[in-house]
Parts: C-alpha cells; structure tokens; sequence
C-alpha cells in the first residue's frame, strides 16, 4: 500500500505535519520518502493520530512547498535501519553512516534497528577489566573499565579534543583480544574534525572507526549518529567478541538538537527548556555501554560533555553524571597553571574501578594508593588554603611534606603531557610523590604494601 | 473468555508511550489493556476523556501502528502473591526477567506476557487450622517454607467462613489447598496458595503503631547518629557521585530485616549487575544463608519503558505489604524515587497537564504521599494477631544537587528521617557522605530500646559526638584565619577529636571485609574509645597538661585504624585498646603529676 500524501498543512523546520487518511494504519516511528522538485529526502514519524501525523524529515525542510503538487510523501512499512559490518573497522563515515572517506561502500552483513533493545539486567555481566588509556589521572586514579560509561566534563576553550586524541591513540587492553575504537563526532566542528583526523592517522586508523556529524550538518543526523555508532559498536562487540571503546564527542551538541526538536513540537518543557523526558532519551544512548554474560566482548563509551559556563549542574552534565558511572572533570585552573591533561583530581570518580583493579589485573596496591593519593591531594589543598592565610611560616612541619607531595603531583603526576604511561608507571611514580609525606602519614595503605614500594625521601 | 465479549477499540493516537483509544463499549480507569495483536504491548487507561481511552503502554511504541487493535482487558494492574517472589528479579511490571532472557535473550524485546509466579513448581504446604475453624479476613491457615521464611497463607478480602477440607500436601500455586463455605455465599470458596492484588490500592490494616524498635543497618552514622526506627521512612538525597547506591546497597545487604525488596528505578543497568552478581554470593549472617533468598528485587534500569519504572515503585511496595501482612519486618528501598518522579512527569507532559515547579505535575505530592504512606509498624487484620512493618528508605537525586527542588522538598514532608549526601565530602572520599549538619532523624525515642535490649550509653554517646561535630563547625573558620595552633588547648582537642571521630568512626569502607558492616556492639564500642580519649585528654587540659601530648599517642593511630582492622567477631581487641589508652593516659597523667 503505498498511499502518496499531498496536503502538507504546516512546516516548521525540521517537521513536517498533515493529515492522515483516516484507515490508514500508519505505523509510529516507520520511514518517510518526501520527494520534492531538489530530489528525495527521508524523514521518519514522530507522532501520529488521526488529526496529525508528525514527521521529522533529517535534511531538513527548506525548500519543501506546501499546497503545491511538487511535494509527494510516503509512509514506508519500516522503521529506520542500518546496514553493519565488519568491513567497517578502518573506515570513516557520515552521521548518516555513509563512506566519506572516498572507499567502496560498505555491504552489510545484517541490517539492524538503530534504536537498539535494553540488555537484560540479569544478563549483564559486571565490569571487572580494564582498559590502560595512558594517562595517570585516568589510569591511577579514575581507572577506566570494560563496559563503563566514562563522560569526560570539559568546558570551552579547554584541551579535551586533545585529550580525546590521545586516549584513542593510546588507549589498549593489554590483553591480546580484539580491540576497536569507534570515534562519533556530533556537532564538531569542521576544523576539529581534520585535527582529529590528522591526530589518528599518527598511530594509524586500522582499528578505528569514525563518524563524523559536522556543526553544519542538519540537526536531526545529530540525534541520529550516536545511535548509528552504537549499533555499530554491538554489532562488533556481541556478535564477534570484540571490545568496542566509543567515543561521543560531543553530547552537548546532541542535547541541544533534542532540545531545538522538542522545542519545535511545542513540548512542555522541564528545566533550562531541555525536554522532561531528556534523563531517558539519555539513558537510551548511555546505557547502551556493557557487558553481555557469556559474551567475550565489551561496549565501552567516553561521552565528552561541554558544561555550558563551566556549570556542571546544568542539566546535560548533570543527567549525563546520573547516568554514567563516574566522571573525568577538566579544569580550567589546572588548564591556565599548564597542566596537561588538566584532569581536576577531586571532582573525578571511576565508580567502578573498585572490583576492576588490583592483583591480577593492574597491581596489588593499586585501591590503596588511590586512596591515599586521594586523601593526601585534599590534605594539600586544605593546607595550601591555611598557608595562604597565615603565611608559610606558621605551618607545621608535616603541613609543608603536604605542600611539597601536592605540587609534585599537579606538576609531575598530573602534568604529563603527550607521554604515555603502563599503570606499573603511574603507580610508581605515585609511590615516589607519596614518599615525600613520610610512611607515618601513608594510614590508607597495607603495612606490608608500605614495606613493599615505599620510597624513602632523604629529606625525611 | 468469551471471544465475542471481548471488549475492543482501535488507536486514534500515538505519542511517545502514551497512545489514545476510541471505541471501548465500557472501560474504567485502571483497566489493563493488550495494544495490537501483532505486537502485544501492555499497557493501563489512566484516563478517559470524551470515551477517548488514555492509556500509558508499558512498551516502546516504536512500530505501533494507527488504527491497531486494542482489547480492554478489564482487571486492574496486580500482583502476583505467594510461594517464589523471593529470590526473583522482576521487571516495573512484575515480569521475571530471568524467563524474559530464556525468551529473547541478552536484550529485551516487547510483546512478552510471563506470569510472575512459576505455576507448575510445588510447594509444601502445612496447614496451622483444621476442618472446622471458622475464618475471615487476613486469618492465616498455614504456611509454606520458603528458604527460611515462614510463607503464611492468608485467607483474602471478601471471603469468611468455615473451613470444610484443607489438607498438608506438596501443592503448586493454583491447586486448591483448603475449601471454605463462604458465608452468603452458594459457591464454597477455594483457597489457592496464590493471590492477587492491584498495586494502586494499599492492602488494608487494622491499625498503625508507632515506631519504637530502631532497624539496625550496620552502618554506624545511621545507627548511632540519624537511626531509623523499623516501620519508618527516610530519604537519602544526594547529587551524583555521592554514593546514594553505594548506601542503598549496603543497607540492603546487611540491614535487620526479614525480607528486602530492591526497587531499581530508572538506574544503571551496570550498578544491577553488581548487585545480582554480588547478592547470591552473600551470607545472611543471621542464618548462613545467601541474601538473595530474602531479597526481591525490581530492575527497571534507565533505558527500559518508562512508564514500567512508574509502575516500578508501586509493584514493590505491593509485595512488601503481603509479607507485612505475614508478620514480617520489610526493608524497601527504592533508587531512586527521582526517577519515577521523572517518570511521572515525562507522561504527564505526553497528556499534555498543565506543569507547575521544575516541569512537574500538580499531583506529584500526592503520588508521593501515596507511597510513602504505605510504610509503618502495623497491626495486622486477622488472626493469630501479628505485628509488621514496611520501612521505606527512598534515594532521591535531586538535580544538581540542589535540595530545593520540587522532588526533594516534597518528600521531605513524607519522611522523619533525612540522610542528606554532600558532594565536598564524596570529594575527600569521605563515605558515606553523610553531612551531620543537614541530615535528621526525627526517631529520638529510641534510646529506651537501646539502653534495654542492645547496648548501654546509646543517647549519652550521641549526644557528645554531636557537642563535638557541631563544637568543631563553630571553630573551624576560626582555626583557618589564625591556624589552629593559636587556639587555646581545649579547642584543639576539639578540632583534633572531630577529625579522628570522622577519620575513624564516621567513614566507612564498603569494600573492606571487616568494616563494611559494624555490628552495634562494634559501633558502640568504637565510639566508646574516641570519647574516652576526649574526656579524660580534656580533664588533663584542664590540669595544664600541653595538647601536643595527646596528639603524639601511639595508641591514636591503632585506634584510628580500628574500624578496618578489628572484625566483629573479635571485639576484645577493642577492650584491648581502651585498655592501652588508659595506659597511655594515666602514664601522661603520672608524668605530670609529679611536675606540677
């Protein structure tokens, strides 16, 4: 049945509404082919009732004439899918999914609903391993696990696509199993897109994947890549036991397409005019990340969040640390200091690092330096806040041991620029910085892991 | 049923989860409704406006099509009650997921109907009254073990009479157990060990009493600082990062109650899995047995159909109220009610209601009030006469961590007891994050249970460490403009003790074998040392002796470390300590004695 429609009642970029026949059964979310005089565009059913079909066409609206014959819409009987393969590794893509990089066009093994299906709680299986970016702050303090969602909280104006760059570069699993990285762009712009792409053909793009949705682009392909790449991304990791890392770069601009969607349909809006139902829609892309049981392989996301004005209790960030488990907050004050990565300590958490590390997997002290890093960073900046009232004359001995460890470990274990780090490296640089407080102060670790790795200081 | 009485109308709407009906001869709010025979999506009218059904599917409506057919199924969304909840894992809707993944395996797709109740395993069922006794309402005429539960079978609303055949037998839910000749009624009644009950209608009780047993929970801000009383309520709000699941976790694990149903409402997929991964894993220490066999739990993480996860809250509470009514003490925790408050009103803004604060609608107060009041220390309808409780302890994330926001503020009518999480203490790794300045509990008639039947010094213990925390707030901005070596000695001893009482009594490592539950003996205890070392350190500041020599005792450090280091099961090492400090104490004591 394929019933063309003609009377389009309104336009309001990007959605198109009519009315429906009244028998047809037109099915909620399926394909629309909009042909119009410039050639045929694709839209897809937001909403539908007798009165109204609304109708969310990706290219957007410009151009598409109301009460003329020009304008023919069908409803096709799909819903929107996408073709996946493993030819894909080593390819770059459109938000759309199509090849950009002058390559063959990919034939798919199987086509799939972008939309994906919740795992089953019961089937998951829990992060325990993890997964060496290179980067200390990460690695020590924040550790990055199998199936994790770990957005990174940056600001404008702050290096994270260099950050980014680096973990893609850097990023293994130093298990000899199948690893692919799949880098998302949503809303870069142009010129981040060639430094990234530069950036990548450094080490090589052989097990990367990317999909790039420019500033330019229309909005709605916005909405729609995230989803593209993580169809992609279980494809590869639960039907051949690959560990997927993904990158999604960035979600501000993702919320704000749904934002301007939403908008547009008149939703009633919930805070800072975000939609009410922004914390699902969400969750829909974040939750995605995981591990199946009896499954060797593993979907890990690194969402990048621009806080607008550096405020993480806007609403993006904000849903966004709701749902994941944990974050990586960049500072501007460690940025402007020099400090690369400007990865601000206290306000970062891995949740799941606490069963991922240790013997066997990273290193036996590993949760208790950590912890004592941890510990002995905000002892620092307490004591730096009292010296910087009372003058360093008036601070005690140990007080200036603390001074001493907190500026070799913004300066030194922080500041690491470009190197790359093995976690036996951060932790040993991490047992040296923390030799410059003395054993006496170390009560967060094991006696015999003090015995083991303690370095003494010939200032103590 | 009778193919030609069904009831059907076809969807002149849809949008999102909420889809319009038009053609149902008769309906009600509340009913269930089967949406389109290709797809089979459940889904409950909420409203009915110009014969036009509402209804909110507990599905995704992707590929729903106009015009579908949709039967109205004409009973309320229930429960199912009786031998097998424990030890289950069921979806907002009380669908079993681990049948779900034997269906469509690693992820969920719609369209399944499952009973929650496994109907073809049997049960051993014992009969407590004999052919003959006359019962009514709520009677309880025998009982199924469940693990280590005794499962009471209960005689339903709207049936009494006179026993005229039960017998002992291995039965499966739907086997008549016991005959009863229905007073006014032709028809015997038989009793079947499976009940039902819609989730929106709380189970009637015969009357509330007031909390006075506190519920241990092993963790010891809340035990000795904000307690909750079995049968009461309390929320625990706090921005993420703070570890509200890290509490609610805790608590479900080692809290005193006879069964404990987890609600994940609108969270991690990943937090679930560590849940029902570490649960079967984990002893009852009461009985040696895995926790999972007095737990339920509902999973409705963030990404499953949110509508379910409004339900979620609902469905929960109505399986703790049938084991309330067995006499049992229930733990429900819900994380988070957030969450299904977000629930509420993305459905809310899908009807289209007019908002009011933060995009919620109008009823949010009431819908709260609706849950949190099915909690409390009850006295059962029915004989043999018991007592049960529901005790609710609901995480609320507020967002941004702002407290003022319309969820928060409104459960904080609800609730007496409020653990409020503070992201400056999650940053120094203090957990649990409980900041001692905002948080409340209003169960202050405790002590009496306490002091009889648990430890002594439980009131006289609080009321000192809150002198000293509260001491501390005051002194602390005064310490960080002159430093506090310039504060007169006594101050000092303030600041310092404060510092170990957190150090070594407020923070708590879930992750550490012998700390991450503390037995009330242990908490006490524990707490008993610190003050001892402030009370008599202060005496001897009185006496002129100098700060610096209580801050150099060796002992400080043992003590400080003994909440890691000292098992429950061991506590002779804490009489060992005190033992130690009095040393070290009457040693200072000697030393100046002699100078002075």
């Amino acid at each position: 049945m394929s019933l063309i429609y003609k009377n389009l009642t309104t336009v309001k970029d990007p959605l198109l509404y009519l009315k429906p026949i009244q028998h047809h059964n037109i099915k909620n979310g399926s394909i629309v082919r909009i042909k119009t005089e410039e050639g045929l565009r694709t839209g897809q059913v937001l909403s539908v009732s007798h009165e109204v079909v609304v109708i969310q066409v990706i290219e957007g609206t410009f151009g598409i004439g109301v009460g003329t014959d020009e304008t023919e819409i069908t409803f096709l009987d799909e819903t929107y899918l996408v073709g996946v393969s493993r030819e894909m590794i080593g390819r770059r893509f459109n938000g759309m999914g199509l090849p950009i990089d002058g390559g063959a066009p990919i034939l798919p093994e199987e086509m799939r609903r972008i939309e994906g299906e919740p795992i089953n709680p019961t089937r998951r299986a829990y992060p325990r391993d993890v997964i060496q970016t290179g980067i200390s702050l990460f690695d020590g303090l924040n550790t990055l696990i199998r199936g994790q969602k770990l957005p990174i909280f940056t600001g404008q104006g702050l290096p994270h696509n260099k950050l980014i760059a680096q973990i893609v570069n850097n990023a293994k699993v130093r298990t000899n199993e199948p690893f692919v990285t799949i880098f998302c762009g949503i809303g870069i712009l142009a010129e981040s897109a060639l430094y990234f792409q530069n950036k990548f053909e450094e080490r090589g793009t052989t097990r990367l994947i990317s999909f790039i949705n420019l500033a330019s682009d229309p909005t709605i392909e916005r909405l729609i890549v995230p989803k593209i790449a993580l169809t992609t991304a279980e494809f590869l990791a639960f039907k051949h036991d690959m560990h997927v890392l993904i990158i999604l770069s960035d979600m501000t601009s993702y919320a704000e397409a749904l934002r301007e969607v939403s908008n547009i349909k008149g939703e009633i809006p919930a805070r800072k005019g975000f939609p009410g139902y922004m914390y699902s829609d969400l969750a829909s892309i974040y939750e995605r990340a995981g591990r199946i049981r009896g499954k060797k392989g593993s979907i890990t996301q690194i969402p990048v969040v621009t806080m607008p004005n550096d405020d993480i209790s806007h609403p993006i960030p904000d849903l966004t640390g709701y749902i994941t488990e944990g974050q990586i907050v960049l500072s501007r004050e460690f940025h402007q200091k020099g400090i690369f990565p400007p990865i601000y300590p206290l306000a970062s958490l891995s949740r799941l690092m606490k069963d991922a590390i240790g013997e066997g997997s990273t290193r036996e002290d590993h949760s208790d330096v950590a912890s004592q890093l941890y510990a002995a960073y905000n002892n620092f900046l307490q004591i730096k806040e009292l010296e910087s009232i009372i003058g360093s004359d008036s601070i005690t001995l140990v007080d200036k041991k603390y001074l001493k460890f907190g500026e070799l470990f913004e300066n030194y274990f922080t500041n690491q620029g470009e190197t790359e780090r093995s976690f036996e490296e951060t932790l040993n640089i991490a047992w040296n910085i923390l030799g410059e407080i003395g054993k006496g102060e170390l009560v967060r670790i094991k006696k015999e892991y003090i015995k083991k790795y303690f370095v003494e200081k010939r200032s103590n | 049923m009778n193919e030609n009485l069904k009831i059907i109308g076809k969807i002149s709407s849809i949008n999102g989860s909420v889809i319009k009906v038009k053609g149902f001869s008769h309906q009600s709010v509340g009913d269930m409704v089967n949406i389109s025979e290709e797809l089979n999506i459940t889904g409950e009218i909420i409203k009915i406006i110009d014969n036009i059904a509402v209804i909110q599917c507990y599905e995704e409506t992707l590929g729903l099509k106009l015009n579908a057919i949709v039967t109205n199924l004409q009973y309320p969304l229930s429960m199912e009650l009786g031998p097998g909840l424990l030890n289950s894992i069921y979806d907002g809707i009380q669908r079993p997921l681990e049948t779900i993944a034997e269906i469509t395996g690693d992820f969920i797709s719609g369209g399944l109907k499952i009973n929650a109740l496994d109907r073809k395993k049997k049960w051993k069922f014992i009969p407590t009254v004999k052919k003959g006794t006359v019962v009514s309402r709520g009677d309880i005429i025998g009982y199924v073990q469940e693990f280590s539960l005794h499962h009471e079978i209960m005689v339903p609303k709207g049936v009494s009479g006179t026993i005229i055949e039960i017998s002992e037998g291995n039965f499966n839910i739907l086997d008549t157990i016991c005959s009863i000749k229905n007073k006014n009624k032709i028809k015997n009644y038989d009793q079947k060990l499976l009940s039902k009950w819609p989730i929106r209608i709380p189970r009637p009780y015969h009357k509330r009493l007031m909390p006075d047993r506190p519920l241990i929970t092993g963790t010891r801000v809340f035990d000795l600082l904000f307690p909750v009383a079995i049968g009461g309520v309390v929320a625990v709000p706090g921005g993420f990062g703070t570890g509200k699941t890290v509490v609610q976790h805790s608590l479900a694990k080692f809290a005193d109650a006879d069964v404990i149903v987890y609600i994940g409402c609108g969270e991690r997929g990943n937090e679930m899995a560590d849940l029902l991964n570490s649960f079967p894993k984990l002893v009852d220490p009461k009985n040696n047995r895995p926790l999972m066999e007095r737990t339920i739990m509902i999973a409705n993480t963030s990404n499953m159909p949110v509508s379910a996860r409004e339900a979620s809250i609902f469905s929960g509470i109505t399986m703790a109220e049938y084991f309330r009514d067995m006499g049992k003490d229930v733990l429900l925790l819900a994380d988070s009610t957030s969450r299904w408050a977000e629930a509420l009103r993305e459905l809310s803004g899908r009807l289209e209601e007019m908002p009011t604060e933060g995009g919620y609608p109008a009823y949010l107060a009431t819908r709260l009030a609706n849950f949190y009041e099915r909690a409390g220390l009850i006295e059962i309808v029915g004989s043999p006469k018991r007592i049960g409780s529901i005790t609710i302890i609901g995480a609320v994330s507020p967002g941004g961590g702002d407290f003022s926001e319309p969820v928060t503020t409104n459960t904080k009518r609800f609730v007496k007891a409020f653990w409020a999480l503070d992201p400056n203490l999650a940053y120094a790794r203090h957990y649990p994050s409980v900041n001692w300045n905002n948080s409340y509990s209003l169960y202050d008639n405790l002590a009496e249970f306490w002091e009889e039947n648990i430890h002594k010094g439980w009131e006289e213990y609080r009321k000192a460490i809150n002198y000293i925390l509260s001491r501390e707030g005051e002194l602390e901005n005064i310490a960080k403009l002159i430093g506090p070596e310039n504060l007169p000695p006594d101050q000092q001893l303030i600041l310092y003790t404060a510092n170990l009482i957190k150090e070594g009594f407020l923070i708590q490592n879930g992750f550490n074998d012998n700390d991450r539950y503390s037995s009330p003996q242990k908490t006490m205890k524990l707490i008993s040392l610190f003050l001892k070392y402030y009370n008599e350190s202060l005496s001897l500041i009185r006496q002129n002796v100098p700060f610096f020599r209580f801050k150099e005792l060796e002992v400080i450090n043992s003590i400080r470390r003994a909440r890691l280091d000292v098992s429950n099961d061991n506590l002779d090492e804490l009489d060992l300590l005190d033992l130690m400090l009095s040393r070290d104490l009457l040693q200072i004591h000697r030393q100046y004695a002699e100078l002075l």
